[in-house]
This record gives structure tokens, sequence and C-alpha cells, in this order.
């Protein structure tokens, strides 16, 4: 086999990435927060204090741990059938960050698949691409989701369709520019020369150097999911709902604003702060690995 | 009596870890005088010309010496005190047409903002003296260029204006920072001519900076040669271009090209030069330090 | 020139439309789903539904029903609504007005917003102010429409509860309207008491649509204001003795803007999408709170309606926001 090293493309070598990732403030943060919500929802059960489902209308619209009338136990007060709001926050995390990073995976997948071939390959394929692009972007990105929800019907399936049907064109738009960057350089034309396959460049060479982008995008994607779930579940288009969700409990709280205000409150607040955390993870990431951004 | 006495003028790059951009430079210049600042690039020409205009980037620091205009030292004034002065008093005269336009704002706003805004006179009032101004740089048709965008106008038309609006505010010294070096050959002849005609109309001082020789023993009464932000060479144009003192000025008059000879070949600045240069920029250094 | 670049982005702007029509409605009614299932009364016979579904033209095939729907759209005819058993065109009249108003009334405020914001960060360059500034902004960047619905919902509404949370006017006022554009009314006729009810109820949606494109605007303004300050004419001009303020709003800004503006546009539509979700939030009667239930009812007429609606605004915004770039640039607008 014949060896590439010297047409290497300019990689970072891996312990000064770690080292610089963890320096990095809002990887930090951002990347901590997520963390905990990670174990939130894969231990919820464990963690919650009580039944997320369980209802006691003796027990309603109980108000946070600190104000009058609070009960000792419900530390963030009950909805107006009597469950316990943490619990359901907790367990709520479960529907959130299954659809985060299911829909950004597969919406990265199918965008960087595509930006990928339309970047290497151009010509027609490039053209055909675009243009999908094109007249994707066209329409907006809420009123795209509902309506495509209501075509599918409502449930979990049917909303990381929905974002991935609408979003793999942010991936795809990010990752043709890029892969037209990296073909242009000197490491790619030295593998052209060498007699590689156009395909296996394309995997060896030019991917590795495209998925920091990838990654970056892909943690602003998650946050975008969550968003859009909460909004679907907020119109009641998402799970069932039974099942809690931020964007259901959000939607319960904006009927019971005027004496139940904290029902709103804590899973927006919890919506925001995930949201934000993405956000930074990925643009601290961006900042981190994107070697453009480095100089 | 001078009209502007720069003495011991010392400057360094704050980014460059303090690396020196002026080393003492001194120079005079007379009412109704053209003086030559010539130096290949970075040669420091550019930072007296930006020191006297107060443009000078936060990135360099001066250190040392006065620059005294009628009387006042510019490097000791507030900026406020400095605003009265620059753009009324000394003006400047641009490098680049193409950029030191505003491609969205009309010819007319542009020529007579200095009128309006230091002056105080009425856009009508502005406007009238435009006109004149525009005749007086050449400029046919002079109402439609009034109306017209920066695009609509070629590089030489361009810095007819310019220029027109240099010496719109009468000023006591313009300066002129290599106004012909981003125009077309046949061009610059107009041009140089043209700042000649109105600086004696208007009997302004110009300090002239350009790299070009051939450019200054057609317009400057005196000349200053720099290199690496210290005088190498001074004195009237005509004595200097027939018997140069220092190899340098000698090598480059030797290598051209003249205004008179433009089609004689280029003959490089020997090495051996840049080498005593860079010997007399460090023993001079050397000197700094033992007195500082 | 001008002209026929004009109409060559009509063109393919009613090709585009042309499209989305056809995709939404072949998929609508591909999908699972029955309109008519979600409208009969218990105790129906078959023999109704059959009626009823005649009655919607649904026992046609597809290409047949789009083509009887086409001929009704040219002749103003767009159907009539399943779910509300109401004319689609009368339901858009009656509604759009609310999303057009809200809609506008967002964009301004938002250029507002972050047009000022621009100004005073690129004023404020090079000090730790400007750090503030950015640093706040990036993480406004972040927060969407539906997160500040709720939260502006929250303070504004509950917590110091100093604006009304629903609807566009208050309940017994409906009748004091001639039309139903009751902010452009309400200047118009100099009747300043309904303007403030009209904007107090505007308020709280006009912020939450404007305040995610105000970040946009910020960034992108400030970015070309910072890249025209250090132009050879701004510098002439500050020489010539113009304040900082008046190199920012006379010198950089006009170039600064045309960029901007294209960017906006894009975001502009954007901002109409997400109408959908926040006049769902403030009960606010638009066009985007029916559509979301328009589309839980599987009302395929009005659903159509609606997305034609939708991306006849998208397509005006568009023309719009390209001939305002082509009026601010010079160089175009005589090229």
């Amino acid at each position: 086999m014949v060896d590439v090293t010297i047409v290497q493309p300019p990689a970072l070598p891996r312990r000064r990435l770690l080292t610089d990732l963890l320096a990095n403030p809002k990887v930090l943060f951002g990347g901590g927060f997520i963390l905990m919500l990670v174990l939130l929802a894969i231990f919820a059960p464990w963690i919650a204090p009580r039944d997320p489902i369980e209802q006691d209308l003796m027990l309603g619209t109980l108000p946070p741990v600190g104000l009058p009338g609070a009960e000792p136990g419900y530390y963030l007060g009950t909805d107006d059938l009597g469950r316990d709001v943490l619990s359901r926050l907790i367990h709520g995390s479960r529907v959130a960050l299954t659809v985060a990073f299911i829909a950004a995976s597969l919406a990265a997948l199918v965008g960087a698949m595509l930006g990928l071939l339309a970047g290497w390959y151009g010509g027609w394929v490039d053209a055909v691409v675009s243009r999908l692009v094109d007249i994707w972007m066209a329409f907006p990105p809420v009123l795209l989701s509902i309506l495509l929800v209501a075509i599918l019907g409502s449930g979990i399936h049917s909303v990381v369709a929905a974002i991935v049907i609408i979003d793999w064109t942010r991936f795809c738009r990010v990752v043709r520019a890029e892969t037209m960057a990296q073909a242009s350089m000197d490491y790619v034309t030295a593998a052209r020369t060498i007699g590689f396959p156009r395909f296996t460049i394309l995997m060896r060479e030019i991917l590795p150097n495209v998925a920091p982008v990838l990654i970056a995008l892909m943690s602003l994607e998650m946050g975008i999911a969550v968003i859009v779930e909460a909004i679907l579940s907020f119109v009641g288009l998402s799970v069932a709902s039974g099942t809690p969700t931020w964007g259901g409990m959000i939607a319960q709280g904006r009927q019971i604003i005027h004496h139940g205000w904290w029902v709103l409150a804590f899973p927006l607040l919890t919506l925001f702060a995930t949201v934000l955390a993405f956000n930074q993870l990925g643009d601290g990431l961006r900042r981190v690995i994107d070697p453009v951004m480095r100089r | 009596m001078s009209l502007l006495s720069i003495k011991n003028l010392s400057a360094v790059s704050d980014r460059d870890g303090g690396a020196p951009i002026l080393r003492s430079v001194s120079l005079e210049l007379r009412p109704g005088e053209t003086l030559g600042l010539v130096g290949e690039s970075g040669a420091g020409k550019s930072t007296i010309s930006k020191a006297v205009l107060g443009m000078l980037p936060r990135t360099v620091r001066i250190t040392g010496g006065t620059a005294v205009f009628c009387g006042r030292d510019l490097l000791g004034l507030s900026s406020r005190e400095l605003r009265k002065i620059t753009g009324s008093e000394i003006t400047l005269i641009p490098q680049d047409p193409m950029t030191a336009l505003n491609p969205g704002r009309r010819i007319e706003s542009q020529l007579t903002d200095g009128l309006r805004l230091k002056r105080g006179m009425s856009s009508d009032e502005a406007r009238r003296i435009g006109l004149e101004l525009l005749e007086e740089v050449h400029i046919r048709e002079p109402e439609r260029v009034m109306r017209a965008y920066p695009h609509e106008l070629s590089g030489g038309m361009r810095q007819r204006v310019l220029i027109a609006a240099a010496f719109a505010m009468d000023p006591k010294l313009v300066v002129a920072d290599e106004p012909t070096t981003a125009l077309d050959v046949t061009v610059q002849k107009q041009i140089l001519r043209l700042i000649r005609a109105m600086q004696a109309r208007h009997g302004t001082s110009v300090i002239f900076v350009t790299h070009d020789l051939g450019v200054v023993a057609q317009i400057c009464d005196r000349v200053t040669l720099l290199y690496g932000g210290m005088v190498v060479e001074a004195g009237a144009t005509k004595e200097i271009m027939e018997c140069p003192r220092h190899p340098y000025m000698q090598a480059l008059l030797a290598a051209g090209p003249r205004y008179d000879r433009p089609d004689r070949k280029l003959a490089p600045v020997p090495e051996s030069i840049f080498a005593g240069l860079r010997e007399e920029l460090a023993s001079f250094d050397r000197r700094e330090t033992r007195n500082g | 020139m001008f002209l026929a670049r004009l109409t060559r982005r009509i063109g393919i702007a009613a090709m585009t439309l042309f499209g989305v029509g056809v995709i939404v409605f072949v998929l609508l009614r591909v999908a699972p789903g029955d309109p008519i299932a979600m409208m009969i009364a218990p105790g129906a016979t078959p023999a109704d539904i059959a009626a009823l579904r005649a009655r919607y033209g649904l026992d046609e095939s597809i290409p047949v029903q789009f083509a009887l729907w086409l001929k009704g759209i040219l002749a103003g005819d767009f159907g009539t609504s399943i779910s509300i058993r109401r004319d689609v065109l009368d339901l858009l009249a009656e509604r759009l007005p609310a999303t057009l108003e809200l809609a506008t009334l967002a964009l301004l405020v938002a250029i507002l917003i972050g047009g000022s914001v621009a100004v005073v960060g690129t004023l404020l360059r090079r000090s730790r102010a400007e750090g503030v500034i950015d640093a706040a902004n990036g993480l406004l960047l972040a927060i969407p429409d539906f997160v500040w619905a709720l939260a502006l919902v929250l303070v504004l509404g509950v917590f110091y509860p100093v604006l009304p949370l629903s609807g566009r006017i208050d309940p017994q006022s409906a009748g004091d309207f001639a039309t139903r554009f009751y902010l452009v009314e309400s200047i118009v006729t100099l009747r300043f008491d309904k303007l403030a009810e009209v904007l107090s109820h505007m308020a709280m949606p006009t912020l939450a649509l404007a305040l995610p494109l105000a970040a946009v605007i910020a960034r992108v303004l400030k970015q070309a204001l910072s890249e025209a300050m250090v132009q050879d004419y701004v510098l002439l001009a500050r020489l010539k003795g113009m304040s900082e303020l008046r190199l920012i709003l006379q010198e950089a800004l006009r170039n600064a803007v045309g960029p901007t503006l294209a960017l906006t546009g894009v975001q502009f539509t954007f901002l109409i999408g997400g109408t959908v979700i926040v006049e769902r939030i403030f009960s606010y009667p638009g066009v985007g709170n029916m559509a979301i239930d328009a589309v839980i009812n599987r009302d395929l007429p009005l659903i159509q309606g609606l997305v034609l609606a939708f991306g006849l605004m998208f397509i005006v915004i568009n023309i719009l926001v390209d001939l305002a770039v082509v009026a601010l640039n010079p160089r175009l607008r005589h090229g």
C-alpha cells in the first residue's frame, strides 16, 4: 500500500485538541449542561421525586417551595391536575433529547451526504442539489414543520421526520461549501495524482476535514430540534398527551397562567437553558476545532 | 519663518513590540513651498504625513519630538483642538481616488462637506463655491459632475474632485499622499500640473509623499529622503539632483526612472548600500539606548 | 434592464408558487387522515358521508380535483373551508390584515432595535462596552421567537401585568373599526385612544417576533459598518470634521445597509413563519393562528388557501427587498 502521510491534511494533535476544548468556557458550560441533561434523562425514573403522570386533584396547582401554600416535597409545585412539575421536567428531557439527537444526526447524515456529493462531483449533481436547497429554503421552517406533521400524523416519529426533512438543507449548504474549499487544497490534488478513486478521496481525505464543521453544526441543530419539538408539543402535534414534554407543559401552563405561572415558567426556563447550552457548545466547538478560526 | 517645523520626531509601533518607525526626524516647510517626502514603503513617509494630519493609527505611538504648525505643536493638541486645524488649515489629497470617495453619496455633498461643516456655509453657498472649484480643476460640465455618483467618473476625474475638495478650504498646507500612483501615466502628468497650478494660485504649501524621484524633480522645491524612519538626505531638489551626497540617494538617482528619461533601464540599488543603511540605523539605535 | 430583472423574478416566483401548490395539494390528499371523518355527526350513514365528500369535490381523482381548484382560483373562488364552513377567500380577507400589520410592525421594530444596537456598538468599538454588546447579542441570537413570546407573557402579562395577554383589540371595541387594518385605521383617523389600545395588544407579539430578527440585523449590520468605517472615504470624512456618529450615519451606513438588507429579506420570511406560533400564543386572530387549526382539522381547502397566501407574502417580500437593494445602491440604480 502506498504511504500517503506526506499528503496528509493539517490535522491537530489529539491531546491538544482535548485540552483546548476543556479550556473553552463555551464548550465547558454548554457541554456540562447538556451532559447533566443527558444523565437526568437516562436516570429519570430514579432521580425524579415522583411519578410524572400520577394525578392528584387534591394537590392541584401547588406553588413551588418557598411560596405560601407550597407542599414539602413538590419542589417546583404541581400543575392543575396535581402532577409534580419537577418530575415532569426531568422526564420531559427524554423526549426533548431523543428528538434532538436523532433528528440532528439524521439531518446531518442526509445533508452532509448530499453536500459532499454536490461539492465533490459538481456538474449536474451539484446543480440538482443546489436547486433543491433553494426551493427548500423558500419556505419558512415553522409553517413547514406544522404542515409536515399534519401530513405525516402526530407523534415523535413524525416530529423527527419533519425536522430532518426541513433542516437537512442547513448541513447541505455548509458541507457543500466546505467540500469545495477542501477539494481545491494541495493534499487533495496530491491524492488524486497518486491515483486513488474519487470516492475514496472523498471519504478518506475530505470527510475528516469537513467533520469539525459538521459537529459544530450538529450541536446548533440539536438546539433547534428541541425548540421545534416544543413548538409541536405546544400545538398538540407531538407525542401523545400522556407523555410529559416541555412543550406540552408550556401549553398547559399557558392555559392556567393566571393561577399557576410556575407550570409555564420552569419548562420555559429549562427550554431556554437547553437551547442556549447547545448554541454555546456549538459555537465553542466551532471556534476550537475549526482550523480557519483558530488562526 | 517656517509654516511647519518638525523636530526630532520619533515613533514606535505598538504592534511589532515597540519597533521604531520614526527615528528623530526633523524637517522644515516654508509657506508656498513644496516638500517631497521620498522613500520606499515602510520608510516612514506616510507616518509623518499622518502625524501632521492627526490620523495616526492606534498602533503607532509618538515617543518624542514636536511638530509645530503656525506656532502650535500639533502633537500636543487635544483632539478637539486638532480637529479645528486638520481638514481646514491642513488638508489631504488621498492616494487612491477609487476608494476615497463614498460610493453612496453624490459628488456635490462630498465636495462641499468641509465648507458646510467647518465654514458653516449654507448648501446654496457651498454649492456655488463647489461649482467654481470644479471649473478650477478643469472639469467639464461641473453641473453634471456635481449630481453624479463616484462610479460615474473616471479615476482622473475623481482625483480632480478630491484635489478640489482639498483646496476648497483655502488651507495653508496640503498633504498629497502619493496622489498619482493609482492613476494612468498620461493622467499622472495632468494631475501633477494641476496640483502645481492650484498650489501657486492659493499660495499653499504642499507635502508631497512619493516614492518616485521623477515626480520629485518635477514638482518639489525641496526633498527629504527617508530610510527606515530616518532622514538620509535633505535639501533643495536642484542641488540634490545634481550632486547627491548620500550613497543611497546616488544609487536611487542612478536607478531611475527619470521623468526626462523614462525609457532608461532600471539599475538596481546595490545590496552593499542597504547594508550600509542598516548599519546606520543600528548605530542610531545604539546611541538612543545609551542616551535614553 | 431593471424591468427585465423584475419580470424574470416575478416569473420565477409564480412558478415556485405553482410548484408549491401542486406539492401541497397532492401530499395532503395522499397522506392518511380524512377531513370528512372529522366533521361527520355521530350516526351519519355512508350515504351522508358520500354526499359530503361529493359536496367538497373529494370524490374526484386528484388531477381532476387540482384542475377544478385551479379553475376556481383563477375565477377568484378559493373554495369553502370544511371545518369553519365559510368561503376561504372571505376568511383570508378577514385574517390577513391582522398578520400583515403584525409582521410589518415587527419588521420595523426589528430594524429600529437592530439598527440602533449596530450603530451604538460601532460608536463604542474597541471599548469594553463593545464586548458587552457583542456578547449580549450573541446570547440573544440563540433565543427563538417562541421562547421570547412566552417569556414576555410571563413578565409583562403575569408578573407585571401591564399588557393584555391576548387578542388584537379589547372585545367590546370590535364595532369601532370600519376596516380590518386596525393599526393603520387608528393612525389614519387620528384616534389615539384606539391606537394605544391596538398597540398595547400588539406590543408583546411584535416584540417576540422582532427581537430575534433585531439580533441578526445588529450582528450583520455592525460587521458591515465596522468594515465600512476603515474605508478611505471615511478617514477623509473624519478629516473634514465629521463627528463619529455622523460618520457612521452619513458615510458608512448607506454602504453597509445593502448586504444587511438582502439578509433581512430572508430573515423576514422566517419572521412571517414565526407569526404562526406567536399568534397562537397570544390568541391573535391572524392567518397563522388559523393555519394551525386548519392543519389540525385537515381542512384541505383552507390549508391550500393559506399556503398560497403565505407563499404570496414571501414572494412579495423578496421582490420588495430586491427593489430596495437596487434603490439604495446608486451603482445598480443607474447601471
